[in-house]
Formats: structure tokens, C-alpha cells, sequence
């Protein structure tokens, strides 16, 4: 089972909305994923401003005084805005340099994503609760990926949710199975990414990272996924720009597509669709198996 | 004359029940103690079974887009879903008739034993998988995997066919105008002769196709007979 969501915008006055029309689409999957649920929110900031976000794996963390060694660290300043259990540090200091930082020094901390953009929030229990207690519903932004989830290959915690996220501004969130991501996990490091559970989506996240560091576009390290990874997929990427999605060659897990001029938007089943706003003047279908869709902020294509 | 129905109440013939205020369960029970009759059922914003297990003369329109597993198990009645249709829409119907206006997801039709499926769009994979005597009439185009096992019954395409097009199949027939990426395992191309073609020509009229189709357009599929023990004997049975 899982559920995933994805709210992509055009049109910018949706934007306020965009945590309030997410957290409404992942509540209607909740029967396809009651263990946790995560998301991921895309929310500009300013231009040189780094984010990290992390989230306490045990205890109750000192955020404001992980924020002053930090900023001590990287010798610049950081802010930190705390959200229940989740705090978001900015910086303008290197954000990759940063999330390193808090992995290797801060114990009992789990670091969640970094970059420009993205925001991600993960809690175990039911995502409606999961999402008000977040308050996903008040965050605003450019796109947001969420996902429901029902464990299959790891246990339920807040390391097993999704999204994954291993490079700046990157996610990926996954519905179905990895039967070689223990192969696939060392080859990536070897190739220097860096994993921070046994979770196979993750792996599936850093071969995403991966392929775009070397300089493959989103589109063709999709591609290149559909012949490297073995098993059952659908896929719902983000970037600080883009958004995409992917099926598995025999389409295991199932998946709708809609558009319109103002948004696109993905859910594992329509009714999760159904609320959005205009959705009865949508273009809605069925991604192809093995077909790369994909949008970014200037134009979509299908490959 | 049209009347909101509620759940207390036993509905009159031409309610409108909407689904925003009762729920899948309560509009099934409604429809599953009436006797028949014409229903608008409103809001069904892909929730899932709507409609699923009648068994009488109704004729239900369903004014949007459903879930899965749509006019499931459908016996006698009609159904018009007014949108697209999630996964397995009419699946495992005895009679009557289903037609969805829009796509079908996956699994359209399974294990259907009688009765007519039209689908307006496309079915996505796996459609009419296991048929066992439904009659399945696909304007579009469909997925991979389709009329996998397929037993008794037939399926219609006028667009193409993904992969594997009636893997393992038994005695259905497939006619498919346009062009199946490729046929699965045991199953082969065969003459499209008089016979089938009067065949075709009854499957499309109830379709409501008339006659815009040429039948001498398609091309029929079904099994080669070598991967199950096929005893000509039995031909009579399916």
C-alpha cells in the first residue's frame, strides 16, 4: 500500500494554500499508509540562505544551542525556527557543509534534507495528526510531496518515513519495493553518498543524487533508474525546481496524474485529488509504465 | 420529479443520492434493498465500491469520477459512470451493464462472468484479466497484460494493446483494430472469418458503435492451445 501526494504549482497565488491543499490530500490517503507520514515542502527563501532541517530522534534537543555551535562551526551566523519536534536551521554558510556538520556532532538528531528550498517534516502515528500537529496546513511554497505509509521493508520509525532526501534540495518518496538496494547502497557510497538508514528508498533517493551531481538532467537519471533499480516503483521526485514522476516497466503500484493551467498534481489514488480547486476542468491520466514525467518551473515535458 | 433521498428511508425510484452527505455504505444498502429503478448518484469523488453488488433493473448514473472496484459484482443492472473509473470497475459482474464514459485503471472488468463493459477511454493494464464470460467493448486503447488467463467472454479494443496481450489465455476471444505492442505466451493471431466477424458486428452494435466500425478492421487473438491441456471435447463448455 502507501499513499503519495504531490501538489506541483504554477500559479503563484496558490502558493499560501500550498500546506493547507497538501495536508488535506494526504489526509484523504490515510487508510493506504496509518503508520507515519512525511512531506516535503519547496519554500524559497532568500537567495544565498541555506536550510536544514532536522528533526529529534530521542529527547528533547537544545535547538537553540545546536544553532550556536553550528553557527560556531561554520563561522557564520544560523537561525533556527523550531516546530514541535522538527527545527529548520538557516544559514548562509555551505548548507551541504552543515548537514554534515549536525550528522557527525549532534547526537539524537536526525537530519532530514538541505538546500535553498526544500523543508521536510516526518512523524510515526496517523497523517492527519501527523500533518496538524506539523502544522503543514500553515507552511506556503512552490510544490510539496507527501507520502502515507504502510511498512513493509523497515520498521516503523521516524527514519523509515518518507521523503528521502541525501542531496541539496532533492527528494524522492516511494510507493512498493527495492529488491537490490544492498548492492545498489554500496556502490553508492563508493561513489560518496552518504546514507543515514537501511531503508531501500533511500538508496533510491541517493542514485537520484547521485545521477544529477555527475550532470544528468532529473529526466535521465530517471531513465537510467528504470534500468538500474530492481523491483516494484512508483516514484514522485522534487527538486528546488522541478517535480517528477516514475512507474516501474510492469506499473505494480498504482498512480493518477492531473493538471490544470494552475497546478499539476499526483496521488496515488484520484480521490485524493478530488478537492483540489478547478480539478473538474483537470487533464487527468494514468502515468504510462516505465515513462518519465516531469515539470519544472520553467516548462513540463513527458520523455 | 426527483427527490433527495436519506438513509431512514427506502428510495424512490428517480432519487438523487449524494454522496457528499451519505456515505458509500448507506447508498449501497439503498440500492441493495430496492427493488430497481433510475438513481443519480452525485459527488463520487473517486471514493471506492460505489455502487458495488446490485443485483436488479436499475439504471444508475454516477456523476463523476469513482474508485476502485466500481458496479463490482454487478447483476442486472445499468450502470453509467459520468468520468474515469479506478481500479477494477465491474469486476467480477454476472449481467447487466457497465459503461464508463471516461479511462478505466487496472484490472477493468476482472473475472467478469456476463454482461456487457464499454469503456469510452482507455483501460490501463490488465484489463479483462481472468475473464470468465463478460463481454468488454474498449473505444481506447489498453494496457499491458490485458485478458491475462482470459477463460470464456470477449474483448473488444479499437485503439492498440500494450505487452503481452492474453498471456496463458484460454478460450476468449480478442479482436483488436489497432496493434498490440506484443502478444503474451500462448497466444497467437487467428482468422478473423465470417463467423466472427457477425460476432464483432453483435458486440459493437450493443456498444452503441453501430455502423462507424468496420468489423474487417480488426484482427482476432486467442489461444494456440499448447500450454494447457485443451481437449477439444471440452470446447463446449466455455
Amino acid at each position: 500500500m502507501c499513499g503519495i501526494v504531490g501538489l506541483f504549482l504554477k500559479d503563484a497565488a496558490l502558493e499560501p494554500d500550498l500546506g493547507r491543499l497538501t495536508a488535506a490530500m494526504l489526509n484523504e490517503l490515510s487508510d493506504r499508509g496509518p503508520d507515519s507520514a512525511g512531506f516535503a515542502v519547496y519554500a524559497p527563501d532568500a537567495a544565498e540562505t541555506s536550510k536544514i532541517s532536522a528533526v529529534a530522534a530521542s529527547g528533547a534537543p537544545a535547538w537553540q544551542v545546536i544553532a550556536e555551535d553550528l553557527a560556531a562551526a561554520l563561522h557564520a551566523p544560523v537561525a533556527v525556527e523550531v516546530i514541535e519536534d522538527h527545527a529548520i536551521f538557516k544559514t548562509c554558510a555551505d548548507g551541504a557543509a552543515a548537514r554534515a556538520w549536525l550528522i557527525d556532532h549532534v547526537p539524537g538528531v536526525s537530519v532530514l534534507a538541505q538546500g535553498r528550498s526544500i523543508e521536510i517534516f516526518k512523524g510515526v502515528g496517523a497523517p492527519a495528526h501527523v500533518a496538524a500537529r506539523l502544522k503543514l496546513a500553515e507552511r506556503r511554497g512552490t510544490h510539496a510531496i507527501g507520502h502515507t505509509r504502510m511498512a513493509t521493508e523497515s520498521a516503523v520509525t521516524i527514519a523509515g518515513s518518507h521523503p528521502f532526501s541525501t542531496g541539496a534540495d532533492t527528494c524522492l518518496v516511494h510507493n512498493g519495493s527495492l529488491s537490490n538496494h544492498n548492492q545498489l547502497r554500496r556502490l553508492l557510497q563508493r561513489a560518496g553518498e552518504r546514507f543515514l538508514t537501511d531503508n531501500d528508498s533511500e538508496v533510491a533517493a541517493g542514485y537520484i543524487t547521485w545521477r544529477t551531481r555527475v550532470g544528468d538532467s532529473l529526466t535521465l537519471a530517471l531513465e537510467r533508474a528504470l534500468l538500474e533499480l530492481d523491483g516494484f516503483f512508483t516514484f514522485v521526485v522534487g527538486t528546488r525546481t522541478g517535480f517528477a514522476v516514475l512507474r516501474d516497466p510492469i506499473a505494480c503500484k498504482p498512480a493518477v496524474l492531473a493538471e490544470t493551467d494552475a497546478w499539476v498534481a499526483f496521488g496515488t489514488e484520484y480521490r485524493a485529488l478530488a478537492l483540489l480547486p478547478g480539478v473538474e476542468r483537470a487533464a487527468i491520466w494514468e502515468p504510462e509504465p516505465a515513462t518519465v514525467y516531469s515539470w519544472s518551473r520553467v516548462s513540463r515535458h513527458a520523455a | 420529479m426527483q427527490h433527495e433521498a436519506s438513509a431512514a428511508q427506502s428510495p424512490p425510484s428517480n432519487s438523487i443520492l449524494d454522496l457528499a452527505h451519505l456515505s458509500v455504505r448507506e447508498v449501497n444498502e439503498l440500492l441493495h434493498h430496492a427493488e430497481g429503478g433510475d438513481f443519480l448518484l452525485t459527488n463520487p469523488r473517486g471514493l471506492h465500491a460505489i455502487a458495488a453488488g446490485l443485483d436488479g433493473n436499475f439504471a444508475i448514473t454516477i456523476a463523476g469520477h469513482v474508485g476502485y472496484y466500481c458496479a463490482g459484482m454487478n447483476k442486472r443492472a445499468a450502470v453509467t459512470i459520468e468520468g474515469n473509473a479506478g481500479t477494477g470497475v465491474a469486476e467480477n459482474m454476472m449481467s447487466g451493464r457497465v459503461h464508463v464514459k471516461g479511462d478505466a485503471s487496472q484490472s477493468a472488468g476482472a473475472t467478469g462472468c456476463g454482461g456487457l463493459l464499454v469503456i469510452d477511454g482507455n483501460a490501463s493494464a490488465r484489463c479483462g484479466i481472468s475473464l470468465r464470460g463478460l463481454d468488454i467493448v474498449v473505444k481506447g486503447s489498453v494496457g499491458h497484460v490485458s485478458a491475462f488467463m482470459a477463460q470464456a467472454g470477449n474483448l473488444v479494443v479499437l485503439g492498440d494493446a500494450g505487452d503481452a496481450l492474453g498471456d496463458s489465455i484460454y478460450e476468449a476471444r480478442l479482436f483488436v483494430r489497432g496493434r498490440p505492442r506484443s502478444l503474451g505466451s500462448d497466444c497467437i493471431e487467428k482468422e478473423l472469418a465470417d463467423q466472427h466477424k457477425a460476432a464483432l458486428r453483435q458486440l459493437l452494435d450493443a456498444a452503441g458503435l453501430g455502423g462507424s466500425v468496420d468489423v474487417a478492421e480488426f484482427k482476432r487473438y486467442g489461444s494456440a492451445r499448447q500450454l494447457y491441456n485443451f481437449r477439444i471435447e471440452n470446447l463446449g463448455s466455455y
